[in-house]
């Protein structure tokens, strides 16, 4: 593992605990958000027939970088008859909420953030906090606005959070582990190993699980994209409606620490879904490191296999966003309520029933 | 009224106030500077109150001290995403005030002008409706179609918005030479096109959760307002000026006047309102390429008096515009300049009948009711 | 029950024929040109910045009055007698001297109202669209070739030659007043001839 490499390297465990907790965040998370905002720029102008940045750096590669300097440099407006400290600590609380998630996730078979036993509940747990964060965002900013789009997202959120424990507790009562690690080790081998496939089991109950794993992983993909606030789900921040919701009375940094943990946690759902259903970083091949012999290979495409599926479930996410009309809000709880929420409890009984054969 | 009215909340025990949200002149769905005042109780909107006036520039005032000629390029800009029709209103009102035979040539421009118009009008109509819902690309894809007609115009008049192309006893240019056969490329991308925007738009099913059985219009309240227009005929009544009261040589060409079924809903939901732009769309491209097929040869500037000097009278003309019915009244003291001209606006009407239209519905169905009235608010405030 | 699958099932499928239709317009190449590096090429009836040819302007203020916003300017100045001003393309002798010719474009609202009046088509719009200025007085075109020393040397001649007139005009009417007043003294009064004397 990752740790066990570089406590070897150095000979101290606080430099190797304090590189691998920031690797996942310098290395990926970060350039992984900039590259997002542009790719949602450049996706959606190539779906409108249209061309997007093209103007900074070749093609618009460095808008993003020239939207952080601009940013940056803008006045922290504070309004007067807010509450300052949860004001200023709300964007905090969302940032750590997106970015937290990441410490479980494991990047390849080398490099996972924190090998926890509890991995799926402390994601679900930490991703929670983002409630708390956007609550007190839409409070503190004293507009009525803010108030409504608040509420909303966090009636949105905590709805959306019962059909993902639902399919999450479905691959859970299937494979009987919690941690994220064990359960990309399990996936092994080649693609029809892959859950969304049956997974390892062998015989009828691989072909009968089929139908019910495709449809949790619908499920559980829309309910991320909920929690998320994603068209169209993205009450919360329309800008036709309420004109940008909760974050509408922020500027500068802390604007940009809303738009960055928007993407960070896009990426931290697509990674989930990839895990649980796609195989996580196994590859659906087999290994060119291994059939070359050359070992030190395989951690790299197991990253890259990770970080593809991951990109690819991102692109679906704005591939959505542009097609899709938005929700209203009753019509968004009826959804969940009345469709998800039964869909997932019907799947998690069947596969129970099956799991048991 | 829709399924939350508002007996349930008066029936309990807690202390309810309504709140008065404003949806400012400045707003992303409101097509224009309209101030919305909306009395709502928790979601339910119990009143609308439209405050308009934001975009009064006086335009018939104006007209007094003008020559009739000069008040064409201001007819434009009453609504100006319709402004070829606007003019076809006024000359159309000038000629027969002043007896005036404009040649067929002319009659026939003016109504391929029309309805390519028409068309322009009703993309931008359920393009910017999209987008109020949050679809985004409808939008986009609108727009791009809209380029081309706006590009035909430019290469007639050379101007892309306001045309100030009809004049009095006929046109300011002939056709130019490569008009016809643009013309004839655009209608054959088009049709795909609007196949599209179904597909993507009309039949999602999120699009129809959102439009159907809102803001219900029925028929009843639909005449006694005097709505007419798309409106009235989503609602189920068959009225349209173009067969109604013909004018121009639009009895000579062979169109369906298409009108709301409650196909998805009820008669006259907003899903009819926008349903039926989207036929109508369909419709005009058969009026213009009948037109192109048998356009006459003439010359369209021999019946332009020099000076316009209409003899005493008055005169009310009418005319289809994409946003119903387009009304000039005109009194003439027989000098050079008009001594009223009173325009009867189609979407100020309708927004006499929008408050009926949303009480009992949610705060975001407001915006998309608004979207589907089709309003232009340089036409409401003039 | 039947409506429930119905919806779901609806909702499934009318949202992957729109991802189908986004889809397609990936690989759709876009309509958009990359302003300012390259420019559309406009139609020629474009209507866009008036321009005036002075060689032609006859000063017959037809494009002013035809405005519908009075943004144009036009003041002239009479000839004396023995200038030539020479003739439009057309083959119009000009008579006048045109002082002022000044455009608003501020309020000029480019309706192409003043072009069709001309009688020698001097005024015509071109295709000019990026002209904008920090000063909203420098929008006021100004379209005379005259050097302003000529402009008053102009006016200065035509009022010299108008009190010139002036005093010759009053000099003739005070030798032909003179002359009249001399006249009865010298003209011999004509009988009256009528045959009405009979019929008294």
């Amino acid at each position: 593992m990752m740790y066990d490499w570089l406590y070897n390297l150095t000979g101290s465990e606080i430099l190797a605990m304090f590189i691998v907790s920031l690797l996942p965040l310098f290395v990926f998370i970060l350039p992984f958000a900039l590259l997002a905002v542009l790719a949602e720029r450049k996706v959606s102008a190539h779906m409108q027939d249209r061309l997007g940045p093209m103007r900074t750096g070749y093609h618009g590669i460095l808008q993003t970088v020239a939207d952080i300097f601009k940013l940056l440099q803008k006045e922290d407006l504070v309004p007067r008859e807010t509450d300052k400290a949860l004001f200023n600590f709300a964007p905090l609380l969302v940032f750590i909420g997106s970015y937290a998630a990441f410490a479980a996730i494991p990047f390849s078979g080398f490099f996972i953030g924190s090998k926890i036993e509890l991995g799926l509940i402390f994601i679900v747990g930490v991703t929670g906090l983002v409630v708390a964060g956007i609550l007190m965002a839409g409070w503190a900013s004293n507009n009525k606005y803010s108030l409504l789009g608040a509420m909303r997202a966090a009636a949105q959120i905590i709805s959306y959070e019962i059909p993902t424990l639902m399919i999450i507790l479905m691959i859970i009562m299937l494979t009987g582990t919690l941690s994220l690690y064990d359960l990309s080790e399990l996936q092994t081998a080649y693609f029809w190993n892959w859950l969304i496939l049956g997974g390892p089991a062998v015989g009828l109950q691989k072909i009968l699980l089929i139908p019910f794993m495709i449809m949790g992983c619908l499920i559980i993909y829309t309910s991320t994209l909920a929690e998320v606030n994603r068209t169209p789900f993205d009450i919360p921040e329309a800008e036709s409606e309420l004109v940008s919701g909760y974050h509408t009375e922020y500027s500068g940094m802390k604007f940009a620490m809303f738009f960055l943990a928007e993407y960070a946690n896009m990426f931290a759902v697509s990674a989930i879904v990839a895990i649980l259903f796609f195989g996580g970083y196994q590859s659906p091949f087999g290994y060119l490191g291994n059939t070359l012999g050359w070992t030190w290979l395989v951690p790299i495409e197991q990253f890259f296999w990770f970080t593809s599926k991951g990109l690819f479930f991102v692109f679906v996410q704005m591939w959505l966003r542009w097609t899709l009309p938005r929700f209203r809000v009753d019509q968004l709880m009826a959804f969940c309520w009345k469709y998800l929420i039964p869909f997932s409890f019907v799947i998690l009984l069947l596969v129970g029933l099956i799991a048991l054969m | 009224m829709s399924q939350y009215s508002i007996q349930n909340t008066k029936d309990s025990k807690l202390k309810t106030e309504e709140m008065v949200l404003n949806m400012g002149p400045q707003h992303p769905s409101t097509h224009g500077v309209l101030r919305l005042e909306l009395q709502i109780d928790g979601e339910i909107i119990i009143d609308v109150v439209p405050h308009i006036g934001y975009l009064h520039r006086c335009f018939e005032k104006h007209c007094e001290a003008m020559t009739y000629p000069q008040i064409i390029p201001y007819t434009d800009r009453m609504d100006y995403l319709a402004s070829m029709y606007n003019e076809f209103g006024y000359a159309l009102a000038m000629e027969r005030l002043m007896k005036i035979e404009v040649p067929e040539r002319v009659e026939y421009i003016r109504v391929i002008m029309g309805e390519l118009q028409r068309i322009a009008s009703h993309l931008v109509a359920l393009g910017t409706y999209g987008a109020d819902l949050g679809a985004f690309t409808p939008f986009l894809f609108c727009f791009r179609d809209r380029e081309r007609i706006l590009h035909l115009f430019e290469i007639t008049c050379g101007a892309r918005l306001l045309y100030n192309y009809i004049w009095i006893g006929g046109l300011s240019h002939d056709l130019h030479p490569d008009f016809i056969r643009l013309t004839k490329e655009f209608i054959k991308d088009f049709r795909p096109n609007v196949k599209e925007l179904n597909d993507l738009l009309s039949y999602n099913r999120i699009f129809i959760e959102r439009t159907a059985n809102v803001g219900v219009l029925p028929i009843e309240t639909a005449i006694n307002y005097g709505v007419s227009g798309p409106n009235l005929r989503a609602s189920g009544f068959k009225w349209d000026l173009r067969k109604d009261d013909p004018y121009s040589v639009y009895h000579k060409f062979d169109y369906d006047i298409p009108i709301g079924t409650g196909e998805k809903g009820k008669t006259g939901d907003c899903w009819d309102r926008y349903y039926v732009r989207v036929l109508e769309m369909e419709e005009s491209l058969k009026i213009i390429e009948q037109a192109i097929d048998t356009i006459p040869d003439g010359d369209v500037t021999s019946a332009i008096p020099k000076r316009v000097k209409p003899p005493e009278g008055q005169i009310y003309t009418r005319v289809e515009n994409p946003r119903g019915e387009l009304g000039y009244f005109i009194i003439s003291d027989g000098s050079l300049n008009p001594a009223r001209v009173k325009v009867r606006a189609p979407s100020f009407v309708t927004m006499q009948v929008f408050p009926e239209l949303c009480k009992g519905f949610m705060v975001a169905d407001v915006v998309a009711i608004l979207g589907s009235v089709d309003i232009v608010l340089g036409e409401i405030d003039r | 029950m039947r409506d429930y699958i119905y919806n779901f099932w609806q909702g499934l499928y009318t949202i992957l024929i729109g991802m189908k239709v986004t889809f397609r317009h990936l690989f759709v190449p876009a309509v958009t040109i990359q302003y300012p590096s390259v420019k559309p090429q406009l139609p020629e009836r474009e209507r866009n910045r008036l321009y005036v040819n002075m060689d032609d302007c006859i000063g017959c203020d037809q494009c002013a009055r035809a405005c519908p916003v009075n943004c144009i300017e036009i003041e002239t100045v009479k000839s004396i007698p023995g200038e030539d001003l020479g003739t439009t393309s057309n083959g119009k002798k000009k008579a006048l001297w045109v002082t002022t010719f000044n455009i608003d474009f501020a309020k000029c609202c480019y309706c192409q109202l003043c072009v069709f009046p001309c009688p020698t088509v001097c005024i015509y719009m071109t295709d000019v669209y990026e002209f904008s200025e920090f000063e909203r007085d420098n929008l006021i075109f100004d379209f005379v070739t005259l050097l302003p020393e000529e402009r008053i040397e102009k006016k200065k001649n035509y009022e010299e030659f108008q009190i010139k007139k002036e005093a010759e005009k009053a000099a003739a009417a005070k030798k032909a007043a003179e002359e009249k007043a001399a006249a009865p003294a010298s003209k011999p009064v004509e009988p009256k001839q009528d045959g009405k004397e009979e019929i008294k």
